[in-house]
């Protein structure tokens, strides 16, 4: 367990999130399924720090510049 | 989208022109489909309308509104959005129309029903009355996961319906849906703010919308709009409502059903992507280049086209008129072996003996026949430039084959879900042009076409991510029809010309976007994409598409074609050509280095560029010549229909920049590349 962001996860980690950024990406996050609190597991890591992440039965991808914004907890 | 709008389509200023007609037809009930991206609405809106629209596997297919007619009703087919707001184009387009609609249709899929919930909350909690359909029913049992439609349907207080839309399954209750749909259960302390509101006789589908923050709408209302913490408070209330209702209605019964994507997963890692992607472009290569614009084309242009097609119908015209006829023997390694004129000055009726002897002469194996027309109006129709040759000739026999080829590798590629990952892999190499993943789709559909392409630009997040795609979409994506003729002409041409070309094109992409992206202010946004299941394409839909997509080429193709045709064969009679070719003589001759008759291609490739090339492929060439000059059209200006829609998006100013940019470029980098290899 340990407090970090989105970009560091490695494949397969479940990680539980933290904090969104805030703003219009956050309300886009929560509409897409990815709120505070939720667990998340990150499928792939791309070289370069693009995130694959799988909630429910959904794969959602996310650039490394909005990876690192959003703070989660490695498990 | 309709294969025939795609010159008449404009974005937002449209979609409010086909609501406003549609508010006039009062009787007539709206109807508006309205879901996420990629749940199936187009495969609903084409079965209710009996229209074709664009049916794909990727988020963002449809990104304007099209209006159809069922049952007396208008029905609309809408972009896809996970909320309704107002976050880009397209979820402004959808919003209006949703804010209009008297009956909304949601389309919901039912594998990730907790994500589509969101929606439907917040159409209920519009007030809207709502039925939904819980679509990919088939995945759903294939997947073993069971829903409870009875206590769906209790809880959001709204008919539900199982479908699965591409095998119009379930579609025997869409009557049943739209009469049944009703108002939903509404959350109380929301809906008790929402009267608040709606007092001020604001209806509640925009209270809602203002109270979460949308400016457009409290300014239509003349109201203040709710604060960012206000919409997040009433999203993160929502969302929870969505997953106790997602926990109370649906039943893995274990995870056997679950389908190992294995194929999305190798083609979204680069050590196994990149392969992937490789052996794609081979197999595209070797389709495309050596067997479709080899062998096939080959048979069709000479063959069919001029040895069949032009040569009947030229000697039929040639029958009563004043012809000279040149005939030109080859052997079967195209060596010169003989030729012969026949002069008719009264035409091939009035010398019989002659007429005998053209026919024996230019009927051997490998013989051209040119035919040469006196009269004014035959050279115009039947000529050299003939518009009902030429015409017929580029489009049905060389250009038609190609692009059916092209349609049909793309519409494979858009229905297996490979966009999507082939954006996420590309992510960070496109973030150093100031573009996220994303932009792969609006790219890649430019190879089809650049006009539509130029509309699905909307679905990039910022302004100058737009701008940076429509410039590159502009200077250096070569369409489909373009593309087809350059496979034809490299494909003789050798490994270190296809190098050349693409090595080029590539350099003038990068340097392109590189400079657009230090120049342009602001910032672009982060890669956020759904990954649809990779799934088999389907046959029916592939070749629906390609059936559409070609017939509309082959229609706005067949009128510009016309035009150019008419144009070029006008300057020709004129002696305007010739006037033509030697002011442009310098650029062509010598900085170009190309025969003094390729600035008869651009002119053609100002009406279309796929026409220019094609004008290229007439002449004899060298290998590098072939290159240099397939470079300056590939960089050469887009068709007028591009150009059109291109202004519509991105504005007059934008757009002459762009136009403008692409006649320095083309004729710049193209000499250069002259200067440097012939
Ligand atoms: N297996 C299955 N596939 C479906 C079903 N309905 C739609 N599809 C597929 O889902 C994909 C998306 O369908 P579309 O009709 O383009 O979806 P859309 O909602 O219009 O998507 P956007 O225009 O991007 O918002 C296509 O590949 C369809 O073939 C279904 O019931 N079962
Ligand atoms: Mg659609």
């Amino acid at each position: 367990m340990a407090n970090s962001t989105l970009d560091k996860a490695r494949k397969g980690m479940p990680v539980t999130v933290v904090k969104l950024p805030s703003g219009d990406i956050k309300s886009q996050l929560i509409r897409l399924g990815i709120s505070e609190g939720d667990t998340l597991k990150c499928i792939v890591r791309l070289p370069g720090g693009t995130i694959v992440v799988k909630k429910n039965r959904h794969e959602i991808a996310l650039g490394f510049d909005l990876a690192k914004k959003i703070k989660v907890i490695l498990q | 989208m309709k294969s025939d709008n795609i010159i008449s389509y404009s974005p937002i200023a449209d979609s409010e022109a086909i609501i406003s007609e549609a508010n006039k037809s009062s009787s007539a009930q709206k109807i508006v489909l309205a879901g996420n991206p990629n749940v199936g609405k187009s495969c609903v809106f084409n079965y209710m309308s009996g229209m074709y629209v664009d049916v794909s596997n990727f988020p963002g297919t449809t990104i304007s509104i099209t209006r159809g007619h069922y049952k007396g009703n208008d029905v609309f087919d809408t972009p896809g959005i996970y909320g309704v707001g107002s976050f880009n184009d397209e979820e402004k387009v959808a919003r209006d129309i949703i804010l209009s609609a008297d009956v909304i249709i949601n389309v919901v899929n039912a594998v990730n029903l907790d994500r589509d919930l969101f929606l439907t909350l917040q159409l209920i909690d519009m007030g809207k009355k709502v039925s939904v359909l819980l679509n990919f029913n088939d995945e759903l049992k294939k997947r073993k996961i069971r829903i409870d439609t009875k206590k769906l349907s209790e809880l959001l207080g709204v008919e539900v319906f199982k479908t699965a839309a591409v095998d119009k399954q379930g579609f025997e209750k869409l009557n049943e849906a739209i009469e049944k749909a009703k108002v939903g259960n509404q959350e109380l302390d929301l809906h008790f703010m929402l009267q608040q509101v709606t007092n001020k006789s604001i209806s509640q589908a925009e209270a809602l919308l203002i109270l979460e923050g949308d400016e457009s709408i409290a300014k239509k209302n003349n109201t203040e709009c709710g604060t960012a913490d206000e919409r997040e408070r009433i999203y993160i209330g929502r969302r929870n409502r969505v997953n106790e209702i997602f926990d109370a209605v649906e039943y893995e019964d274990s995870k056997k059903g679950e389908i190992f994507n294995w194929f999305g997963r190798l083609s979204l890692n680069p050590i196994t992507g990149l392969p992937i992607l490789a052996l794609m472009l081979v197999l595209m290569y070797f389709f495309i280049g050596d067997l479709v614009s080899q062998r096939i084309v080959d048979y069709t242009e000479n063959t069919i086209g001029r040895g069949f097609f032009e040569y009947n119908l030229k000697s039929i015209v040639a029958e009563h008129s004043d012809t000279k006829i040149d005939v030109i023997q080859f052997d079967t390694e195209g060596n010169k072996i003989g030729n012969k004129s026949f002069i008719f000055t009264e035409g091939l009726n009035s010398n019989e003996p002659l007429k005998k002897e053209f026919e024996h002469y230019s009927k051997v194996e490998g013989a051209e026949t040119h035919f040469q027309f006196s009269n004014f109006f035959l050279k115009l129709l039947f000529g050299e430039f003939g518009i009902i040759t030429m015409t017929t000739t580029y489009l049905l026999f060389l250009l038609l084959p190609l692009v059916l080829a092209f349609y049909l590798i793309m519409a494979l590629l858009e229905d297996s879900g490979y966009l999507p990952r082939l954006a996420t892999m590309l992510d960070r190499s496109f973030n150093k042009i100031g573009l996220n993943g994303r932009a792969v789709i609006p790219i890649m559909l430019g190879f089809g076409c650049i006009t539509m392409a130029n509309i699905t630009t909307r679905l990039l997040g910022t302004e100058r991510e737009k701008s940076i795609v429509t410039a590159i979409l502009q200077f250096v994506i070569p369409c489909s029809a373009q593309l087809a003729v350059i496979a034809a002409l490299l494909s003789g041409a050798g490994i270190s010309a296809l190098l050349l070309y693409v090595s080029v094109i590539g350099t003038v992409l990068i340097v392109l976007s590189t400079v657009l992206n230090k120049m342009l202010p602001g910032e672009s946004s982060p890669l956020l994409i759904d990954l649809p299941a990779i799934r088999v394409p389907r046959i029916d839909n592939i070749l629906k598409k390609t059936f559409f997509r070609s017939w509309g080429f082959m229609k706005e193709a067949g009128f510009w074609f016309f035009i150019g045709a008419l144009a070029v064969g006008l300057m020709e009679i004129t002696g305007i050509l010739k006037v033509w070719q030697n002011i442009l003589e310098p650029l062509t001759t010598t900085w170009l280095k190309l025969p003094k008759e390729a600035a008869n291609a651009f002119v053609m490739g100002m009406v279309r560029r796929d026409f220019g090339a094609a004008g290229l492929f007439q002449m004899s060439l060298t290998v590098m010549q072939k290159t240099v000059s397939i470079i300056t059209i590939t960089l050469f200006v887009p068709c007028i229909a591009s150009f059109v829609v291109m202004l519509k998006e991105r504005g007059l100013k934008e757009g002459m920049i762009i136009w403008t940019g692409t006649w320095v470029a083309a004729f710049f980098i193209g000499g250069l590349v002259a200067q440097l290899v012939i």
